[in-house]
């Protein structure tokens, strides 16, 4: 059987304690993955970390970029560590749900993430020439220096979709090292990379890799200069006023129309039905609330029926988009949210699968329960509200589709500190630009600005 | 001795222990109410130890609340009388009374020890919980018992848990770092201690401070919390440099049992062995807990404490392990990686995380 071992500053380490990669359908171990203690973290990260940040400043950023292009390709294409791109799919499947067309989806995200590294960098740093990441400065009549936040990043990473490690990717390039905390059911997709980079030629004291419980995450977090968090509510609630610490929490997206396009609904059927359902709803940027002035009942009722065309089907059907879910105690709970909120029952079982089946809510409040809820399946709420309650009623939302011409609310949704990513006009919430970073920005995570002057002798 | 006169020795003490915890001269108030409620006299029927499964399982909250009086054995009246209290992070916590069962069970435990790795006439330190537990006057007495005088830093673990419960991660580490800074003065300006006893997370940050076989530290003795193969494996690999190492598991209510030694081709199992006759630790199917497991297989870790203080037949603890064959210097059954019970998660995931 097949085993993952922890990456200490790019040395294997095969732990006495191993976890099995539990096949979701077969309930079978398809793999053994070694789990960290929290004594080996710290030791790590305490004793190590400056030989990691050394062997990354040894790269200029344009070789960096470039590496990036290489590693993108490996990983889309090639056989790593035994693994062939096939198989990488139907690990991501067997442990995750995900249908295979999915799992092919999102690695083509992330190849392009890395092949447009040096666009990525662009809109992360806003133009700033490169070369101020290799000397620290750059001189001139405008004097810029940068100088990192922290030796390395560390991040807690979820399981539910491949292509959200796409955040993360840049910190390479900006020659932070990484300490990975893989999702317990995903620990594929973070592997692979880190085995692409390597093999195109990054530097192994660059990569730390720790499968590990809640007090290995906390421990990597708390040692690690700077960190990124994908967790659900009761985990980045315990973050939140650490600074340090970049919260990936639910994103709560909504598109929201206006009063002057909302007659015109049924022309946006279909972006509507994307945010929602594209990636089998399993991401943060899915939109999980439709905001109208009214037609609620009319979009409610269109959504559904569109949404109904979605159905179980096998994991490696092309035509799959909706995944089953790995534990099917989690949708049994959901469900039992759902019903709580006045939902019937939308378990399906197919082929020994669980899923939950597509799911619109007509909320007659913000205050419903379900009003301004997010689950990992193509769920949303359809709520009346009145326009001028835009944007505050909304709560913080990752990304917002403003489908509207009206200045004074999009002049609104501008000004507002609860939205995360602003899309204005007919564009679903899950169209995202490699250089508009949506959800935080990994360079000034990274790096912060300090006043610079320079006289030569 | 053999696995069978280990057995007949322990039957023989256990018809010993019920007839003095059952006899109206000897025996502690809570036993013989207990016993009147019966309607049939456990010294007539309880003949070997397997026959205590007749008393029904130990309910861990008769040690909940007072009064405490009610667990001194009538044959020990007018003595000194310890309490002692087991986690209570929340709520009442259990409680045990003691008179010399803790020196008993050190004295006993200092047999184990290799005088090579923890030399008589050494000084301890002892780095971890004192306060209403037991552990620090049980160590005192065998640094003592050894020859030694025991230095001790305290540690408070249920402030630790509130720290912890309400997400100050930040105060826990000061809190710890507090703990070792005094560990460090005590050992640098006490070379004469060579003997540890400290917890495991203690350990791994003191080891982040010092080489403890360059401070003079020969043998660690280290317990309290659970330890995985994984982490002692570490601890000697990474952590220790030489250093003797010792883990035990115990608490309170029952003692202390000890390890086999660790062994890396046997993959760093922790196999503990309990103070038989005075304890026993024993894996039941948890469904149905009077059913001892076969060897190798994986159960609820049952305790029973037979002393003349403190009776406490078939207690179900909140740990699992595997049982595992008598050992040549331990001839009655051995518990394999104890670690704690498994419960079912409850709580609602929302988000996509």
């Amino acid at each position: 059987m097949r085993h993952v071992p922890i990456l200490r500053h790019g040395r294997e380490y095969r732990s006495m304690d191993l976890a099995p990669a539990i096949h979701f359908k077969t309930r079978q171990p398809i793999a053994q993955i070694s789990q960290a203690n929290v004594g080996l973290i710290r030791r790590d990260l305490l004793l190590d970390q400056q030989r990691a940040t050394d062997a990354l400043a040894a790269f200029t950023t344009r070789e960096l970029i470039a590496l990036c292009a290489r590693a993108g390709d490996l990983f889309l294409n090639d056989d790593l560590d035994n693994e062939t791109p096939q198989q990488y799919v139907e690990n991501v499947s067997a442990t995750t749900g995900m249908p295979h067309a999915l799992a092919r989806g999102n690695m083509a995200k992330i190849n392009s993430m890395c092949a447009n590294m040096e666009t990525v960098l662009a809109g992360l740093t806003r133009n700033v020439p490169l070369d101020v990441l290799d000397q620290g400065y750059i001189n001139g009549d405008q004097p810029v220096s940068f100088y990192p936040r922290g030796q390395s990043l560390g991040v807690v990473l979820p399981s539910n979709s491949p292509g959200v490690h796409s955040l993360w990717i840049p910190s390479i390039a900006l020659k932070t090292p990484l300490v990975l905390k893989p999702g317990s059911a995903e620990p594929w997709t973070p592997r692979r990379i880190i085995n692409a980079f390597l093999k195109a030629g990054a530097p192994p004291e660059a990569f730390c890799y720790y499968p590990t419980d809640h007090a290995g995450a906390n421990e990597i977090l708390r040692l690690t200069g700077r960190g990124m968090l994908f967790g659900d509510i009761g985990a980045v609630k315990n973050w939140a006023t650490d600074p340090r610490i970049e919260l990936h929490g639910p994103g709560y997206s909504k598109v929201v129309i206006g009063e002057d396009c909302i007659d015109d609904w049924p022309t946006y059927i279909d972006t509507l039905a994307a945010s929602i359902a594209a990636n089998g709803g399993r991401s943060c940027v899915n939109a999980s609330g439709v905001w109208v002035p009214r037609h609620a009942d009319a979009i409610a009722a269109a959504l559904s029926e569109k949404l109904s065309q979605i159905v179980p089907r096998a994991s490696d059907d092309p035509q799959a988009t909706l995944a089953p879910f790995a534990t099917p105690a989690t949708a049994h709970r959901i469900d039992a949210t759902l019903q709580a909120g006045g939902l019937p029952s939308r378990i399906a079982e197919h082929d020994g699968c669980t899923y939950l089946l597509p799911t619109i809510v007509r909320c007659d409040s913000p205050d419903h329960p379900l009003a301004n809820k997010e689950f990992l399946f193509p769920f949303a709420s359809v709520l009346e509200v009145p326009q001028n309650a835009i944007p505050h009623i909304l709560g913080p939302t990752l990304v917002v589709s403003a489908i509207t011409s009206d200045k004074a609310l999009i002049r609104r949704l501008l000004s507002s500190p609860q939205v995360g990513r602003l899309n204005i006009g007919a564009l679903p919430t899950n169209a995202i630009r490699w250089d508009q970073p949506h959800e935080g920005n990994l360079f000034d995570h990274l790096y912060a600005r300090r006043a610079f002057e320079m006289s030569v002798a | 001795m053999t696995t069978q006169a280990a057995r007949e020795n322990l039957d023989a003490w256990t018809r010993e222990i019920v007839a003095w915890h059952f006899s109206p001269e000897t025996g502690a108030p809570f036993w013989l109410d207990y016993a009147a409620k019966l309607g049939w006299d456990p010294r007539k029927e309880i003949h070997v130890y397997n026959d205590l499964d007749k008393l029904g399982e130990f309910q861990d909250d008769w040690l909940r609340g007072g009064p405490v009086q009610r667990w001194i054995p009538r044959g020990y009246a007018g003595k000194p009388v310890y309490v002692f209290e087991t986690g209570g992070s929340t709520g009442v916590p259990k409680s045990r009374i003691s008179i010399d069962d803790f020196r008993i069970d050190y004295e006993h435990f200092s047999t184990t020890l290799p005088d090579s790795a923890f030399p008589k006439g050494a000084d301890w330190a002892h780095i971890g919980p004192s306060g209403p537990r037991r552990l620090r006057l049980a160590i005192e007495h065998l640094c003592q018992h050894r020859g030694g005088v025991c230095f001790c830093v305290d540690l408070d673990p249920r402030w630790v848990i509130k720290l912890i419960k309400r997400g100050a991660m930040q105060e826990v580490e000061l809190y710890k770092q507090h703990v070792i800074d005094q560990t460090l003065t005590i050992l640098k300006a006490n070379p004469n201690v060579k003997c540890l006893f400290i917890t495991p997370k203690l350990l791994e940050a003191l080891c982040e401070k010092v080489s403890l076989r360059k401070l003079g530290i020969t043998g660690i003795f280290c317990g309290g919390t659970e330890m995985t193969p994984q982490w002692c494996r570490f601890a000697v690999e990474e952590l220790l440099d030489g250093v003797a190492f010792h883990p035990t598991y115990g608490n309170t209510l029952m003692g202390l049992a000890v390890s086999r030694p660790l062994r890396a081709e046997e993959n760093y199992a922790i196999v503990y062995y309990p103070p038989s006759p005075r304890a026993m630790i024993e894996i039941v199917d948890p469904d149905n807990t009077t059913q001892v497991v076969d060897y190798g297989q994986t159960g609820r870790v049952r305790l029973t404490t037979l002393t003349k203080e403190f009776f406490m037949p078939r207690f179900l603890e909140r740990d699992e392990a595997e049982r595992e064959l008598p050992y040549e210097k331990y001839p009655w059954d051995g518990v394999k990686n104890v670690r704690p019970f498994r419960q079912l998660e409850k709580s609602v995931v929302e988000g996509v995380y």
